[in-house]
């Protein structure tokens, strides 16, 4: 019996021990990237242009360029991602093309971000010619996430609890009156974490903008959806291995500008998710 | 004869809007068969003119020089890495999840699942630049190596990638064993690590494998990190200490060289396609893996 809790025990501290292995290492990355980057972040670094060959200045225009390829991402991927997630919630019914829907968004999901990048050149820098652009670059990154949006409205309209749709029926409301006036704004504060999230990860992206937007030094900022931009991510990537003797700070104060700006959408669409749960208690 | 008409734009409208919801409904079937239909359009010259024999079998991926395209390299450069990384992430990943989803106390679950997620939230570009100023320099020191630009290295932070995936997906799995068999086993007087090892895992393991395959395909086509850390030379080599070339490198590195519609840029479509079909597999024997659990339970 004594020996049965001792072998309990040993797994216990083991397997805690291995889960702190992982937890200080992510938090270390985080305080590490903190402690290396904050000295470079200053009004400077994010208002000006980069100047001598991007070993000074700023990153104003790569933090512009993401910002842009953000909105753009978001215009193209949020409306047909949740009409999709209505699709398969409220009109499907159960038959084989719904299985084929929902195998075909796991596999979206799976496809290589730099196998996107490849579609995007194809498609829609040289097909559509839109050229490396604004626009090119968001319709990539907006199918990139497609399937994140679509899934997480999805779980949004699932708890909808299905009196609401039975009320609105009964009291005369068509299905699509029902859908918008009903549904949608309950599952709103869910669908839109899920994909606030999804946007943070379009956001830090590297590999499907290369092909299709992300340019190498762009000081002048973009007139129209068909020009080229500075990205963060690609930035990041030209600092660190591009640029013989990029100056430390600027590469480190580069990558935490990223990462805060992804974490901002992380946090953003956890906060709207805890107001929401709030509120629903208080009613 | 006014109320019928409105009726009859209201059958039409109906109809429209049905219509529309379908077809964004079915947009992630349209949007896989044109990635798979571009990959194969654009690498048709390629498969057409480059023998595919020498391809598959190739042991050269020399584009500029002489033209050769030897799959062989990026292969063993995309396996080799993958191979490190998966050896490493397994016992850290089942670890975490066994203990966050099993044995750990509430308050501890509820602190150490956020911290988690927030690895999975850090873009691929970031962990590539923090691999390369900290991993990369610690392999070259520890092993007293040339340059620490080598397969270890990717395989250390692709471990670590692939972490929030592995832990999240098995997490679920062992979430998902009814409390029944949990019950069942300690009222047989199984303590809780027995009915954890015995009952609770074995359940989730159609689960855990499916997490194992998911991390995997995350690994193989992860691009920026290894790009970044691996050094990126594309000759076959059965060590962790050199450098290696994945596929995803390649195409990454090489895209922006090629000339528009030339050999070279076919050749990057051809791998990419090959890329696509591994993953698709991948994925696709984790869903059924993923079905199987919710079908027995």
């Amino acid at each position: 019996m004594k020996r049965k809790n001792l072998i309990q025990k040993f797994w216990n501290y083991l397997l805690l021990f291995v889960t702190l292995i992982v937890v200080v290492f992510v938090l270390g990355i985080i305080i590490y990237l903190i402690v290396k980057g904050l000295p470079a972040l200053s009004w400077e670094f994010i208002t000006q242009k980069p100047e001598a060959g991007m070993r000074g200045g700023g990153i104003f225009p790569a933090i512009l360029g993401t910002l842009y390829l953000i909105i753009g991402t978001i215009i193209f991927s949020l409306p047909v991602g949740i009409f999709a997630s209505l699709y398969l919630n409220e009109y499907a019914s159960k038959n084989r093309l719904t299985r084929i829907i929902r195998l075909s968004i796991v596999n979206v999901s799976g496809v290589p971000s730099v196998v996107f990048g490849l579609f995007g050149l194809g498609f829609f820098v040289i097909l559509l010619k839109f050229g490396k652009s604004i626009l090119a670059g968001s319709l990539t990154l907006a199918l990139l996430i497609l399937p994140v949006i679509i899934t997480a409205s999805e779980e949004a309209l699932k708890t909808v609890p299905d009196s609401y749709r039975q009320a609105s029926l009964a009291l005369g409301a068509t299905k699509w009156q029902t859908v918008i006036k009903v549904i949608l704004p309950q599952a709103l504060p869910g669908i839109v974490t899920g994909s606030v999230i999804g946007i943070g990860r379009a956001a830090g992206e590297t590999a499907p903008i290369i092909f299709t937007v992300a340019a190498f030094s762009q000081p002048n900022l973009p007139n129209s959806v068909f020009s080229q931009v500075m990205a963060l991510p690609y930035h990041l990537y030209v600092l660190a291995t591009q640029i013989p003797n990029a100056p430390e700070n600027i590469q480190w104060g580069t990558a935490l500008v990223l990462l805060l700006l992804v974490l901002f959408f992380t946090i953003a669409g956890t906060v709207i998710r805890t107001r929401a749960r709030l509120r629903k208690v208080n009613l | 004869m006014e109320k019928f008409k409105k009726s009859k734009f209201r059958i039409l409208k109906t109809f429209l809007i049905s219509k529309f919801v379908f077809i964004n409904g079915i947009i992630s079937i349209v949007v896989l068969g044109l990635i798979l239909a571009f990959l194969i359009y654009n690498s048709l010259k390629f498969f057409s003119s480059y023998p595919f024999f020498d391809f598959i079998s190739g042991t050269r991926w020399s584009p500029t020089v002489n033209e050769k395209f030897g799959f062989v390299p990026l292969m063993v450069g995309s396996l080799e890495i993958a191979f490190g990384a998966i050896l490493i992430a397994v016992p850290f990943g089942i670890g975490v999840a066994i203990y966050i989803g099993e044995l750990a106390p509430r308050l501890v679950r509820e602190t150490l699942k956020p911290i988690i997620e927030v690895l999975a939230t850090i873009p691929s570009v970031v962990l590539g630049f923090i691999g390369l100023k900290t991993v990369v320099p610690f392999v070259k020191n520890i092993f007293s190596l040339s340059i620490g630009l080598t397969a270890l290295s990717g395989s250390i932070i692709l471990a670590f990638m692939s972490l929030p995936t592995i832990i999240s997906i098995s997490e679920d799995a062992i979430s998902a064993v009814p409390n029944g068999l949990r019950n069942a086993s300690l009222a047989l007087g199984a303590n809780k690590w027995e009915t954890t090892y015995k009952t609770v895992v074995p359940t989730a393991s159609s689960g855990i494998l499916a997490a194992i395959m998911l991390g995997l395909g995350r690994i193989i086509g992860e691009t920026m990190a290894v790009l970044m850390i691996t050094g990126n030379s594309p000759r076959i080599v059965f060590s962790w200490l050199q450098p290696v070339r994945t596929i995803t490198a390649t195409i990454a590195a090489e895209m922006g060289e090629t000339v528009q519609g030339g050999l070279h840029y076919s050749a990057l479509f051809g791998i990419g396609l090959v890329l696509f079909l591994i993953t698709f597999l991948t994925n696709f024997t984790a869903d059924r893996f993923v079905n199987r659990i919710r079908n027995i339970i």
